[in-house]
């Protein structure tokens, strides 16, 4: 008899053990304004990325088109990937002087793994990153980008 | 059937392939295993099919730049492994970090392995053939993951520690964000159990299933939730507390019943336990510089340094052998997926094909980790 | 020709009638064998590609999700755009499968479906063949079903479809006893094997509702046993996608592939519109004892439409299973049917047998 009822208290106690899974389910389906997905190219607009997010390296430039870099190739150096190649040139100022600067800040954002390290060491901040994420392009050329603009000089008062 | 007859029925062992592309390894794992019927009698895992061989590469990157790379090899538990190179490097130039470090790295530490362990238990319902459990995982991993977000500003490889600190402070909506998050994640953590744990099927599917004793455990090196669940007391953050953890008190969720529902099940507590860290902490980070000025090029001194941290699997170890120059001479890291998954075989002996999948998904295992 | 659709036996008769007075006896009755095959041809594609896509959507909102949103508006024609692109695969055939059953096997499996269907009353006088032993022919036909699935597994020339199509075996054989059990406690109480008797003896009321306790115990072992022969979650061993990829089905692509699909789908629906004749009503409305006026509003809904109501409500039930429990493992299936569910039926027909003798049904 104490067979029977173990038996029969173990099947309701397993349906049971189930119907408390299914109500959880059921909460859900049937409260479908709790849905989490997004529609992701419709809500392209509403979008906004966190302002730290990391999504390429770009260079600022002011509204006169001159830019930070000095061309001192800290970055190129503190990338583990090798993403950042930097040409430098020397001009001749009017005093006469040698200079340095930069003529093609070179950067591959196919080989970049955004880890922030060449942001975080450019000792006149330089480079930020992008909060773009939308990288796919036809042609991996095209994800090789001179990020110091054509015609860009450097800012005045940027120290070496 | 008389014995004679039995006897002239031949049957035979045969070989399957499960992997490397196979649902349930979760990654590129291949395990050659040796059937009867539906019975395992071998288990024969193949690894190697991803290998990205990190450790050589550390070789030649300085030593501020291996952190990043270390991001990629357990990607669920990222920042755990990060910690432990910085914790290595830093013990190594004698930096002592400030407290304010120490707290964001503890509490980062733990949500991600709250995240870790989210999907890991989403992982372990759809291994069982319960596919809701996957998603309702994954909606509340986002939550995590952007809080990691916003304040790193990556959600995977977070590359958030650094030689000496940390790359940036924490953004000023963190602690609101993880408040928010705890509150919500109370009311869910429930649910887990009642959609899951205290399922009939759950429980036949997992209770008894892959015993593996304590002595075996301690003999295969089994560390973290898996090596806890058959009591063994493993958890680095008790027995060698490193960055915030001698400020906290919390439990070593232990288990005794060796089997995949134990497994299971400390994996539910330390969830709850992460909890009672990150709330024990979040209000009480100090004020102060998230990170030291170390030297332009950093020159770690001859010698050799070992670091371990509890990862969201176990005990992971870095050892450094150091000749003075700016990148290590030798680098090697202990993965507790390795170790786990060596055990795989003994756990497995026996049991059906579907139990072998739970078992694995029980251990938890993330192939990158295993094949650094 | 009254045709009404409350009742289509006056409209079936007049096209029986229109036809044997223009042709042969013989001719009328190929005739007609040709307008049920495309009938339920037409059906059966229809009606599969639309439980995918109630599938995928149900399965959706469960999990939070919002399902197919992208061909036509909220996806509705996502499972055509589907089925188009899996007519345009290329057809693979493993090296060394046994070719004729490989081929065999997907069209062994999906006139099974036709064949179930043909006697499944939608409505008064909807339906294609009205045999006297109906109930005892669906469960008959259903389980012929696994030959195909085990040829499947057999000629791929795969182990997982191998390891599949044995599971399945075990579990189809298994799982048709309480099938046919749970619907002899039903047959014991209408009286009548007939699929459209059984309808029409629940014009008092439903069976689940006069024969209660031993009918509702009866109604949930057949959509148990219903879930374990369609292969569906909890019992999809035979797929088993997390052990076994995809089981059986593993080797298939193209067209052979979307048979298999499309037959689990209309067994889906074949359970359904089982529990909906035995247990609750067939197309019978709603009615509430003494309630005129609800009764009279209930009658105005035709009888297709209750049908297919509460067809649909069993198939949620279903997906309901499906997306919820973790798959069990084979013997565990094998102690479900043996140890729990075949004993409570054995007992429950006892129990109905007494109940019928002693008239304490309503
Ligand atoms: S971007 Fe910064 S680090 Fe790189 S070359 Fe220019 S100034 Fe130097
Ligand atoms: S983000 Fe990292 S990988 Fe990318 S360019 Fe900068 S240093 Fe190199």
């Amino acid at each position: 008899m104490r067979a029977i009822w173990k038996y029969l208290s173990d099947v309701l106690k397993g349906i049971w053990t189930l119907i408390q899974g299914m109500r959880v389910t059921g909460h859900y389906f049937f409260r479908p304004w709790l849905i989490v997905t997004q529609q992701y190219p419709e809500n392209r607009r509403k979008l906004v990325m966190f302002e730290r997010f990391r999504g390429e390296v770009t260079m600022p430039h002011n509204e006169n088109n001159e830019h930070k870099c000095t061309g001192c190739g800290i970055c190129e150096i503190s990338c583990p990937n090798g993403s950042i190649e930097i040409i430098t040139a020397t001009v001749l100022l009017p005093d006469g002087k040698k200079k340095r600067i930069i003529d093609k800040h070179i950067y591959h954002l196919g080989m970049c793994s955004l880890c922030n390290l060449c942001v975080k060491n450019c000792p006149s901040d330089a480079i930020v990153m992008a909060q773009t994420f939308e990288h796919a392009v036809w042609d991996r050329t095209q994800l090789t980008k001179v990020l110091n603009r054509p015609g860009s000089k450097i800012m005045e008062g940027i120290k070496e | 059937m008389g014995e004679a007859e039995q006897d002239r029925i031949e049957t035979q062992e045969y070989l399957v392939n499960m992997g490397p592309q196979h649902p349930s390894t979760h990654g590129v794992l291949r395990l050659l295993l040796k059937l009867e019927g539906e019975i395992v009698h071998h288990v024969d895992p193949h690894i190697g099919y991803i290998h990205s061989g990190i450790e050589k590469m550390c070789e030649s990157l300085t030593y501020p730049q291996i952190p990043y790379l270390t991001d990629r090899m357990d990607y669920l538990s990222a920042h755990m492994n990060e910690e432990a190179v910085c914790l290595c490097i830093e013990n190594a130039l004698g930096v002592e970090v400030p407290d304010r470090v120490k707290y964001i790295r503890t509490i980062f530490s733990e949500l991600q392995r709250l995240a870790s362990h989210q999907l890991w238990w989403c992982v372990m319902g759809m291994d069982l053939g319960a596919l809701t459990t996957f998603f309702y995982g994954l909606r509340d991993r986002e939550k995590i993951l952007d809080i990691f977000e916003e304040t790193c500003g990556a959600r995977l490889t977070l590359h958030y520690s650094i030689p000496g600190g940390l790359m940036f402070d924490i953004h000023p909506n963190f602690r609101n964000r993880v408040h928010e998050f705890l509150n919500y994640f109370r009311e869910k953590l429930p649910e887990y159990d009642q959609l899951l744990t205290g399922n009939v099927i759950f429980q036949e599917r997992t209770r008894g299933i892959g015993i593996f004793p304590r002595e075996a455990v301690i003999n295969y090196g089994v560390t973290g939730p898996s090596g806890r669940a058959s009591g063994f007391s493993c958890d680095v953050r008790k027995h060698h507390p490193y960055s915030a953890y001698p400020f906290v008190s919390f439990q070593e969720a232990l288990d005794d019943r060796c089997d995949t529902l134990a497994r299971y099940k400390v994996r539910i507590r330390e969830m709850w336990e992460s909890m009672s860290i990150i709330e024990q902490l979040i209000d009480n980070i100090p004020e102060g510089d998230y990170q030291v000025k170390l030297k332009g090029v950093v020159k770690l001194p001859e010698g050799e340094y070992f670091q371990r941290v509890e990862s969201a699997r176990g005990d992971f170890g870095v050892f450094i052998i150091s000749d003075g120059k700016k990148s290590p001479y030798r680098l090697k890291f202990r993965s507790p997926g390795f170790s786990n998954l060596s055990a795989l075989h003994a756990m497995s002996k026996g049991w059906k094909i579907a139990d072998l999948v739970a078992i694995m998904s029980s251990l938890d295992l993330v192939i990158p980790d295993i094949d650094r | 020709m009254a045709f009404s659709i409350y009742d289509f036996s006056s409209f079936t008769q007049s096209i029986h009638e229109g036809l044997s007075n223009r042709l042969s006896p013989a001719g009328t009755l190929a005739v007609e064998w040709v307008i049920v095959g495309i009938v339920i041809l037409l059906f059966v594609a229809v009606f599969g590609l639309f439980l995918v896509y109630a599938e995928r959507k149900v399965c959706a909102f469960f999990q939070q999700r919002l399902g197919p949103m992208r061909v036509g508006p909220w996806g509705l024609v996502q499972t055509i755009a589907d089925f188009i692109k899996l007519l345009m695969k290329e057809l693979i055939q493993p090296a060394r499968a046994d070719k004729f059953l490989y081929n065999l096997a997907p069209f062994i499996v999906i006139i099974v479906t036709f064949l179930a269907i043909s006697v499944i009353p939608f409505a008064k006088g909807l339906q294609a063949f009205d045999f006297d032993i109906g109930v005892f022919f669906v469960t008959s036909i259903t389980a012929v079903g696994v030959i195909g699935i085990l040829l499947a597994g057999w000629s791929s020339n795969n182990k997982y479809s191998l390891i599949g199509a044995m599971r399945s075996g075990a579990q189809i054989i298994s799982y048709e006893l309480s099938v046919g059990l749970s619907l002899i406690t039903i047959v014991i109480l209408a009286g009548t094997l007939q699929l459209s008797g059984i309808v029409e003896a629940q014009r008092a009321g439903w069976f689940i509702y006069r024969g209660h306790i031993p009918a509702i115990i009866a109604f949930f072992v057949f959509v148990i046993a219903g879930t374990a022969e369609t292969n569906r979650g909890p019992f999809d061993l035979a797929e088993a996608e997390s052990e076994l990829t995809a089981g059986f089905h593993t080797e298939y692509s193209g067209i052979k592939f979307a048979f298999f699909f499309l037959a689990e789908y209309v067994n889906l629906f074949i359970v359904s519109a089982m529990a909906t004749t035995v247990f609750l009503g067939g197309w019978m409305p709603l009615h509430f004892g003494n309630l005129e006026e609800f009764n009279h509003v209930m009658d105005l809904i035709p009888p297709v439409f209750w049908f297919f109501i509460k067809v649909f409500f069993v198939i949620f039930l279903i997906m309901w299973f499906k997306w919820t429990f973790p798959r069990l493992r084979i013997d565990q299936i094998l102690t479900l049917e043996w140890k729990f569910l075949l004993p409570i039926n054995l007992f429950n027909i006892i129990l109905m047998t007494v109940i019928v003798l002693m008239g304490w049904h309503f």
